[in-house]
Parts: C-alpha cells; structure tokens; sequence
C-alpha cells in the first residue's frame, strides 16, 4: 500500500522491482536446485557477478539521492562505500580468527607481519557483527556529516564542493595506502573466511549475500523513494533548483544538504560492505577517485533525477566494463571516455530520458 | 752534455726501478706493507701509477699464479680473467679462475688509496678535480697526505682551490696533540659543516684524554655547527618548498585561467601536461644531437602541442557545455581517460626517459653544506617567468583585455563587439599551452609515463580554489606557499602525511574563505 | 490603526514589549541562533511599538571594492504601510532588500526588526520565519514543481529536516491554499510546472508564495517588469489591499505603476535618501527631478 503510494505514476519503478524480485527467486533457484550441466543452471562466479552490480546499483542510487535531486554532485561517493567495506573487512579479518598464516589468535596476518603486538583500539568490537553493521553506516554517516556541515554551513557549493569531495577521497585514499593506519596498507583486507559462522566459500552463503543485496536495493530504492516523494525532496529538489528562493522562505538549506548528504552516504556505506564479502577484498585503491567519477557516469547514463535510472547505468557500464576488461582492456578505457563525453553533451537526461522522450513523442503521432 | 743525457738515463731508470719495486712490494700479506708500497708508486711519477693505484683501489689488482707478476685483471663472466702487466700494460693473455690471485684490500687502506690518489690529482692541471682532490684528502685523514696539501698551497694560483686547502689543512690540524694549535683549529671549523670536521669535534668532546678546555672549545664549536646546520637545512627546505611550489604554480595557472576566465573545469588538464612532457621526449628522440637546447625547443613545441589539443577539445566538447561546470567537469574527463589510453597505446604503458641536459645537472653550492640542484633552480625561474608573460598577456594585450572582459560580463562583453567564441578558443588554447610548458619542467623531474598527469589534477584544484578563482596572483601565492608548507611538514609527519595535512587543511580553510585566498567580490559573483 | 497615546503610553507599553521580548531572548542565544525554528516568531503585537515602526534601517553602509552600494542609509516602514523605493539604477535598491534579508552585511549601521530584533545577527532563513517576505526582481519560483507545491513549500509552518519528511498537508493547509491560488488567480492549473508559467504568472505565483508565509513584512522587487497593463493593474490592486494587514515595501521603475499605488514615496541615490514624502511632493522635488524624473 505504501509501495504503491510511492510509485504513483512510475511505471519504471514497478519494473525495476519486479526484476528484483525475479532475480530473488530464480538467481538462488538457477544456481542451487538446477544441475550444473543444465543449460538453465548459474554458476557461482556468475552469481558473485550480478552481487557485485547490485551493490553498484545501490551505491549509483545513493549518489542519484543527492545529485539528481540534490543537485550535489559528490565525487567522493567511493569512499564512503569504501568506508563501508572496510567496517565490513574489520569484521571479516575478526572472524579469520588463528586461521591466518602466521596462526595469531586476535591479530590479523599483517599486524603480525608489522610486528604489533596488540590490536589499536578501533578495531575493537569488530568482532561482533552488530558492531560492525553499525560502524558499517556510522562511519560513512558521521564522516558525511562532519564534511558536510563543515561544507554546506558556509555554503561552499557547485564546482568548489565537487572538486573538495574529490580531494576528501583522495586524501583517504592517501591515507589507507599508509600501513601505520593499521587496515592492511597496500594490500588492503582479504583472505576472509567465514561470515557469521557460514564459510564465504560456499555456493549457499554466496546466495545468501546475493539476495541480501537485491534485498537492500529493493529497500534503499523504496526508502529513496519514499524520501524524494515527502515534502522534504521536495524541499531538496527546491534547494537545486533555486537555493536562494528556498532560503528566504525560511528554509535552513545546509540542514537539509547535510542530511540528504547523510543518509547518501550510509547507503553507499551499506553498499560497501556488501560488495566486500562477495569480492572476497577491500583496499585502498577503492578510494582512488577514478572509481567515484566512474560512478558519476553510471547514474548520468542511466538518467540522473530517477533512481531507477542510476540502477540500471550501473548495470549498464558494468556489464560492458567486465565483458571488454576482459576481452579488449586497452579499449575499455576509450568507452568510457567515449561515454563520459557522450553522456554529457547529447544524453543530458540519460537512457531513461531518451526512452521518456521515444514514448512520448509516440503517443503524440 | 752526454753525461747529463746519461744521468737523467739513469735517473728515469732508477724511477722506473723504484715504481717496479714498490709495485711488486704490494704482493705482501700485510695492510700496513701494502699502504707503505703504495704510498712508494704515489710518490713516483711514473705514468701507470695511476692506474695501478685505482685498480688496487677498485680490487682489480691480481697476482699471476704461474709468473708472480703483479697484474690488473678484468673478470669474463664466470670463466676467469683477461690479464694485463700491471708495470709494463702488455696484454699477457685469459687465464682461467685460478689462474690469478687478488691483492686484497680492506677499508683503512682504501681510504688511504683514495689520499693517495688525491694526493697525485692535487698536480692535475683541471682546478675542478684538484677541489675534488683537496676533498678527498680531507675526507681520508690520512696524516702523511698533510705536507702534500701544504705543498700544492705554496704553488695553487686557484683562489677557491687555496681556500679548500686551508679548510682542510685546519681538519689535520684538529688531531694536532698541541693544545694550542688544536684550539685554534677548532675556533677555525667552527663554521665547516664537512661531515669530516663533525666527526672529529666530536671525537676530541669525548676523547677523555684531551685537556677540558679543547674538550669544552671542541663542544662549543660542536653546537655552532648544530644550528649553522640547522639553518641551513631550514633554507635547504624552503627552497624544496619553492621547488615544489613552482611546479604546483606552473600546473595550476593554465587551470586557473580556464576555470576564472571559461568556467570551465577542465580535468583533462593533467592530461595536457603529460602531452607537454612527451613532447619534450620527441624533441629528444628526434634531436638525439642536441639534447642541450632540446628543452628550448621542447618548451614552444609544448606549447603548440599542448595547446593544439586543448582547442580541439574545446571544440569538439566544451563548446557545448557552457555555463554548466559540472558537465565540463564530466567531460573533460572523459577526455583525460581518451588521452591518456592514446598515450598508453601510442607510447606503451612504460615509463619514457626523458634527458636531462649538461646545464640542468649538477648542483650550485651556496655554501658547504648547502647546494641547490640546478634543475630545480631554473624550474623555479622558469615558472616565475612564465607567470610574468602570462601576465603581460592578461594585462597589455588586446587578447588580454577581450578575457578579462568576458570574465566579467560575458553577455555584455558580447554585446560590445568582442567575439567571445574566438576569445574562449585563444583562452582555452592558452590554458592548455601553458599546461604543455608546464610538462616540459616535469619531465626533468618526475619519470614521464601516461599517468603523469593524474598525479597533478587534485593538487592542481587545490592550488586554484585555495588562491581564488580567476586571480592569477593568488594561484601564485597559493602554489607557492602550499608548497613551502608541504615541505616544512614533510621532515615531521612523512611525506604522504604531508599531502593529507595539506589536503585537509584546505578543506577547512575553504570552509572559512569559500571563494579562496583572493576572492572576487561584489554582487556579480553571486549570480 | 496601532495609534498609541504617546505621553500616556510609554513607560507601560516599554515595559510590556520589553517583558514580551524577554519571553524571546530569554532562551540561550546559541540555542535560539542555531535551531531558529524552535523560537516562535513573534507576533503582531509583539513587534509593533509605541511609534507603530516594523523596520529601522539606521546608517546602513555597505562597500563592493570601494563601490559604495549603501552610504548612511536610513529607512523606517511603519505598521501596515505601503511603501515604494524608487531611484535610478546602481542607487542600492536591490542591495538594501539584500541587507534586510539577510544576504549580504553592511559594513556599519544597524537594522532592527521591531525594537528588539537586530537582523544583523540573523541568517536569512531565521529572518524569513520572522515574517519578512521577499520576491526577487527576476521572478523566482521552483521551475521543477508544481504551483501547488510552490505554494505549499512556502507555507508558513514548522521548516525542520525530520518533520518535513513525515508531513502530510492537513485540510486547514489545503484550504489555504486554496484561498491564495484563488488570489493570485492560479486556480485553474494547480498541477501544472511552475516552469511552464508564462512570466506575469510567474510573478503572480511569487507573490502568492509571499503569502503562503504570512509575513508582517513584504519586500517587493519589481512586481510588474514584464506584466501586461491589465496583470500590472490587477497586482497594483492586490498590492493595496495587501497593506494595511502587512508592511508592504515595493522597489519600482514603472511611474506609472507607482503613482496608482503609492501613499509614501522612497527617493534613493547613490546609497542614501534622497527625499521621501507623498508622491506627488516628491515628484516635484527639484533634485529628484534633476537626478531621476527629469532624465527619466
């Protein structure tokens, strides 16, 4: 009933769901139930794959929350879904226990590779998964917070904020690389073992974390959706179109930047670290700020100011990206040049746009 | 007259005789009888001292087991040695790996060899390698070589070469065991920052045998080093800070201007520095015989390069996108990703050597202690010069005065017959170009490789927004200072930490002055 | 209207307004200053003073890189008065609306709202919640949403992050609503983008969200640029009965405009008052008539 509130005149939407919840019956049946030799049957590596999209979906959702209707534009969402995968990683190498090579108990390999003796203390608690999921929103969620009152209350907007979230990252990014920091340097977390008890080996936890992320899309779709449609989005949509308007009808647009801002970034945060236990690794490159413009592109083709656009880019680059890295990685670069270029100049509104205007134009003749 | 022909016969061949001995007197087991055979074949002026002194020195020097002659070998691999008379320089044939034995040489004696050797290149007619010579001896204080250097003092002409002398005379005089002498010595170092010098003052501060006065002379002059050094360490780092400054500068003013003057952020701009530096390897590979003036070529072609591609960038891109800066961000780019792959497919992925000329190497020493790196010296200047013309363009061209119009009002500057399309193709072409110059500093600086230019493009923002958008002289300041300070943090916190301090220092300052050091003002800004 | 016994008056109603106002500054400043919302804005009665003055503008200057925008400006609006500024262009009209709102500080001078409310220590939001209303000179609505959520975005009510994300428009809103789409004669499209508009309906729908937030004080830049004489006639009436509810200041270039509205006149010049008066005293004003009507 609320769904159905929410998607009031959004055809897209309800589609978007009901391929979601096609790929939460078929997925788990196609990979476990269907024998191998069957031409139906999924295999695992496929199953990871498709995760790891709806991870990407998630997070190109998150970042269309503030810039399609916040008119935001982060290019520094990377690092709070990297943020996201490190809690997640704490939490991984917590549960490797004394299976690491060096066979510590407590310490992960590297530390005991670096000759620490004891954990630093922001590792403690990692241990137990309620922690690490509530780290695993905090952190990005405070670090969004901070950044953003400091950013927003003197109103440092547009180009100048853009260009500030992408030295934020690469700050991180910096910072990470660093093995004093104490998460790995260089090589970042891996090697994980097990997630709450259940090996990361098994086809049936892969399931599992692959319907945990159709699952958190579904839900972070709806939220978003539920957040765009209230009078505050509206307020938001309003603070992108004319923000000094919404200011002299006695709106504080910096509370509403910083919480839009917020929640963004505990949604990709969410995103990180369910991608991390399906890749198998985080480290620092995810902070490089490459991977968040890259982001930039997937919700620009998708169609920016659609939620379910943004999904769909991600999917969109992402498919072409594993398919040509693996074929032709010297091309890859050139398409998504092509696409950053493309996208911009003639495809202002996305796939979802042109697919608006085809329709439209159609029911006119 | 034949008689004199005859004494001079014999005296050349008991020189000879001397220099055969002392040669075959290196064969002994003992250190000490090998230095004392050495300093024999120094003294001689026979013309294969040299040689044998080094190969001794290098560990090259062999005994033929089958003749005992003493012999310089030269290793084949895993085969054995190509053997040479070490007296005579005949050729005498391979001999297999035991053919020959090493005359073995250990630390105190090398040192005295490079005295030794010193001692005889103090004669050379070069003055630069008789500074080096002086140096060396210095450095061996080796007691013996002291007569050597007040010898050459007697007859040097050179000022510079008396000077390092008398400097290094007052180092021999340290171990003097006269206390009066010794005090003076040390009141002399107080100022001589040669590693050399420290380590004996700090000898004599703790040697208990010595009276207390030198001891506490010894200490005193120990501190005055300490801060001398100290000093010169500070200016050392502020000059690394200009260094680094100017290149920031020289990356970021292309930027400046289009993003003051365009509104465009163009993050292909990196891109456009490493197709400077890449230029600056064709020139090399196209000019192999003029590597010296390859930098004065390399540095129009840059620019034309460089600035070519900005205006086809414009063109075919950024001409679409005005007044919306975040696309231009978006596509720029997407352009950056397209050069870059061209570049790495064109280049391949692996980094290029770029040369260095003859004029940009080496170091101009200020003081002992404290040198400059002439390459980082003349980019400094280099980066100043190109900021003054940038100006004179900006302020005493008709270029000049149609951009600074259109950054101010660009309907009205239309308005009053200015052709803003051409103006943003010069402008941004001119961006682009100093970018391309900008890449020419860089290759001698960093290695040349596709991601050359990734590196620069945060830091580049950073530099503009932190001095102010479209003010020339705050990207100066900016550049500058953001470099100096980067520097001055680097010793304490590492240099990655540096970076982050840095980076996170500017967001917050951005905080407090969101339009940078020398902002805009008034209430067009706002709109 | 608020006409008040002067010698009588005083000392009780000094110490009622100053006991009312104790009411509002009595919460901690911090507090009041960064969650503005929780303070009610005050009250009709609360901000009208012995003299009946909503609005003291004292030696107000304010410089752009040595360009003086204001230079010892001084303005008082009464209570319920209708007020036009009027002055060549560059004379700091739209630069003294800035200063009012919130947008820009003046380097000196003072700007009280009421007796008590000093505006210079006000963000723009905070003095928008206080009841000053402001339409810009180019007409400025959210393009991207629909009349009737322009109006409803504007509507005096509780502009907090976390209720705005559960609020639901109650049949007193709507109703409201209802009555100022009426008003401004929007009626027929409630649903239509407010980009869509043609400009004099832009302007309408401004104004309409003027009074969506019920202000004591309504700042007006030029309200009819670009209207039809009929659309200039109809806001030119709307604006009259406006007042004597609300202050109403109006920045004109229309004369003809002024003329049919104004009671007071505002002649500014090059940041400062030059005479103020009846229109038609100071339209014969020599100076103003050298420095404005006569080049105009």
């Amino acid at each position: 009933m609320l769904i159905s509130r929410l998607l009031d005149h959004e055809k897209g939407g309800w589609a978007f769901l009901a391929v979601l919840l096609a790929a939460i019956v078929v997925v788990p049946i196609a990979n476990l139930l269907i024998p191998e030799d069957s031409v139906f049957h999924l295999s695992t590596y496929m199953v990871t794959l498709l995760g790891k999209y709806l991870c990407y979906a998630l997070l190109a959702i998150a970042l269309d929350l503030v810039w399609g209707y916040c008119g935001i534009l982060s290019l520094g969402h990377g690092a709070f879904f990297a943020l996201g995968g490190y809690a997640m990683g704490m939490y991984l190498m917590r549960q490797v226990g004394s299976r690491g090579v060096y066979g510590h108990p407590e310490l992960p390999d590297f530390m005991v590779f670096l000759d620490w003796d004891s954990l630093p203390w922001y590792w403690l608690g990692f241990d137990q998964f309620w922690f690490a999921m509530l780290m695993v929103m905090l952190v990005p969620g405070l670090l969004a917070f901070v950044f953003g009152w400091l950013a927003f209350r003197s109103r440092v907007s547009g180009v100048y904020l853009s260009i500030m979230t992408q030295a934020l990252t690469y700050a991180l990014m910096l910072a990470f690389f660093r093995n004093e920091m104490g998460f790995g340097g260089n090589n970042g977390l891996t090697d994980f073992k097990d997630i709450l008890g259940s090996s990361l080996q098994t086809d049936f936890t892969r399931i599992v974390l692959f319907v945990s992320s159709a699952v958190a899309l579904a839900a972070g779709y709806l939220l978003c959706r539920y957040i765009v449609t209230s009078k505050l989005g509206r307020v938001v949509t309003a603070v992108r179109d004319a923000e000094a308007r919404t200011r002299f009808i006695g709106y504080r647009v910096e509370f509403y930047q910083v919480w839009i801002f917020t929640v963004s970034a505990v949604i990709a945060g969410i995103a990180g670290a369910l991608y991390v236990p399906q890749v198998g690794i985080i480290n620092p490159s995810e902070f490089q700020p490459l991977n968040s413009i890259e982001l930039v592109v997937w919700v620009a083709l998708g169609g920016r100011g659609t939620l379910y656009g943004a999904a769909l880019g991600a999917g969109l680059v992402n498919y072409v990206k594993t398919i040509l890295t693996g074929a032709l990685p010297e091309i890859w670069l050139f398409v998504l040049g092509t696409l950053f270029v493309v996208v911009t100049v003639f495809l202002p509104k996305g796939v979802v746009g042109v697919w608006h205007q085809l329709r439209s134009r159609g029911t006119h003749d | 007259m034949v008689l004199s022909l005859a004494c001079l016969l014999t005296l050349s061949v008991s020189a000879d005789d001397a220099f055969t001995t002392a040669v075959n007197g290196l064969k002994t087991r003992s250190f000490a009888d090998k230095y004392v055979a050495a300093s024999q074949i120094a003294a001689t002026s026979h013309p294969r001292a040299d040689v044998v002194l080094n190969a001794l020195l290098s560990g090259n020097l062999f005994t033929q087991r089958r003749s005992d002659l003493v012999v310089i070998a030269t290793s084949l691999d895993k085969k054995g040695y190509r053997l040479i008379d070490a007296i005579s320089g005949e050729s005498l044939g391979e001999v297999g790996r035991r053919g020959a034995k090493k005359i073995s040489v250990n630390n105190g004696l090398r040192r005295q060899l490079r005295g030794l050797i010193a001692g005889r290149q103090l004669s050379h007619e070069d003055s630069r390698l008789r500074l080096e010579a002086v140096e060396a001896i210095a450095s061996s204080g080796d007691k013996a070589l002291r007569s050597v250097l007040i010898n050459r003092r007697l007859v040097e002409q050179q000022v510079a070469v008396r000077e390092a002398i008398d400097i290094a005379l007052v180092v021999f005089d340290l171990d003097v065991d006269d206390n009066l002498i010794r005090l003076a010595a040390i009141k002399a170092s107080s100022d001589n920052l040669h590693p050399t010098v420290r380590v004996k003052l700090t000898n004599i501060a703790n040697d208990q045998s010595v009276s207390t006065d030198v001891r506490s002379a010894a200490s005193e002059a120990l501190v005055n080093l300490e801060t001398l050094s100290k000093r010169y360490q500070m200016v050392e780092t502020f000059f690394f800070g200009l260094s680094l400054g100017s290149i920031l500068v020289l990356a970021a003013i292309g930027l400046s201007i289009t993003f003051g003057v365009m509104g465009v952020i163009n993050m292909a701009h990196g891109e456009l520095i490493m197709i400077g530096a890449y230029t600056t390897y064709v020139v090399q590979i196209l000019f192999p015989g003029a590597i010296e003036y390859s930098l004065l070529i390399a540095v129009p072609a840059a620019f034309c390069v460089s600035g070519l591609v900005g205006i086809v960038i414009e063109r075919s891109v950024i001409q679409f996108l005005y007044g919306r800066p975040l696309e231009t961000l978006l596509a720029t780019f997407g352009v950056s990703l397209i050069l870059q792959q061209a570049v790495r497919s064109l280049f391949s992925p692996l980094n290029r050597t770029v040369l260095t000329p003859q004029w940009m190497s080496g170091s101009l020493e200020i003081a002992q202690g404290l040198s400059i790196t002439y390459n980082r010296f003349y980019i400094f200047f280099f980066a100043l010069l190109v900021f003054a013309a940038l100006l004179l363009i900006l302020q005493r061209t008709r270029l000049g005065l149609e951009v600074r119009a259109v950054t101010q009002n660009r309907s009205m500057a239309k308005a009053m017959g200015i052709r803003s399309t051409r103006v943003d193709i010069m402008t941004f072409g001119l961006g682009a170009g100093i970018a391309g110059v900008a890449g020419v500093a860089l290759s001698q600086l960093t290695n040349v490789g596709p991601n050359l230019g990734q590196g620069y493009i945060v830091d580049s923002f950073m530099v503009v927004v932190f001095g102010g958008v479209g003010n020339l002289w705050g990207t100066l300041v900016a550049g500058l200072s953001l470099g100096v300070v980067n520097k001055f943090i680097e010793p304490a916190a590492g240099a990655v930490m540096a970076k982050i301090l840095v980076l996170v220092f500017i967001i917050l300052f951005i905080q407090k002055r969101p339009r940078g050091l020398f902002p805009q003002k008034g209430r067009a800004v706002e709109d | 209207m608020f006409g008040i016994n002067y010698e009588v008056g005083v000392p009780m109603i000094d110490n009622d307004v100053a006991r009312q106002n104790n009411v509002v500054d009595s919460r901690p400043d911090a507090v009041q200053n960064r969650f503005g919302f929780l303070s009610k804005p005050p009250s009709r009665e609360e901000l009208v003073t012995n003299n009946g003055i909503i609005l003291y503008l004292e030696d107000v200057t304010l410089s752009f890189d040595g360009f003086k925008a204001l230079s010892d400006l001084t303005l008082y609006v009464e209570v319920g008065e209708l007020r036009c500024i009027i002055g060549p262009n560059g004379a700091g009209k739209t630069t003294l609306m800035d200063v009012i709102t919130g947008k820009t500080r003046p380097d000196s001078g003072s700007a009280f709202y009421g007796q008590t409310i000093d505006l210079l220590q006000m963000s723009e939001p905070q003095i928008a919640t206080l009841g000053i209303g402001r339409k810009f000179q180019k007409p400025t609505v959210f393009e991207q949403h629909s009349v009737l959520e322009n109006l409803e975005l504007a509507m005096k009510s509780d502009k907090r992050v976390w209720v705005s994300l559960f609020k639901q428009l109650t049949g007193q809103e709507k109703d409201r609503i209802e009555e100022v789409l009426n008003l401004i004669g929007l009626t027929d499209f409630p649903r239509k983008m407010a980009g869509s508009l043609s400009h004099g309906q832009k302007q309408w729908l401004e104004i309409g969200m003027l009074l969506m937030q019920d202000p004591l004080l309504l700042l007006v830049d030029e309200p009819v640029a670009g209207m039809t004489q009929q659309e200039s006639e109809a806001t030119a009436e709307l604006l009259t009965s406006l007042a004597g509810e609300h202050s109403v200041v109006v920045v004109e270039h229309d004369m003809e405009f002024v003329r049919s509205i104004a009671r007071q006149v505002t002649v500014l010049h090059e940041g400062s008052v030059l005479a103020e008066g009846a229109f038609d005293v100071v339209q014969e004003d020599p100076i103003v008539r050298e420095v404005y009507l006569g080049s105009s």
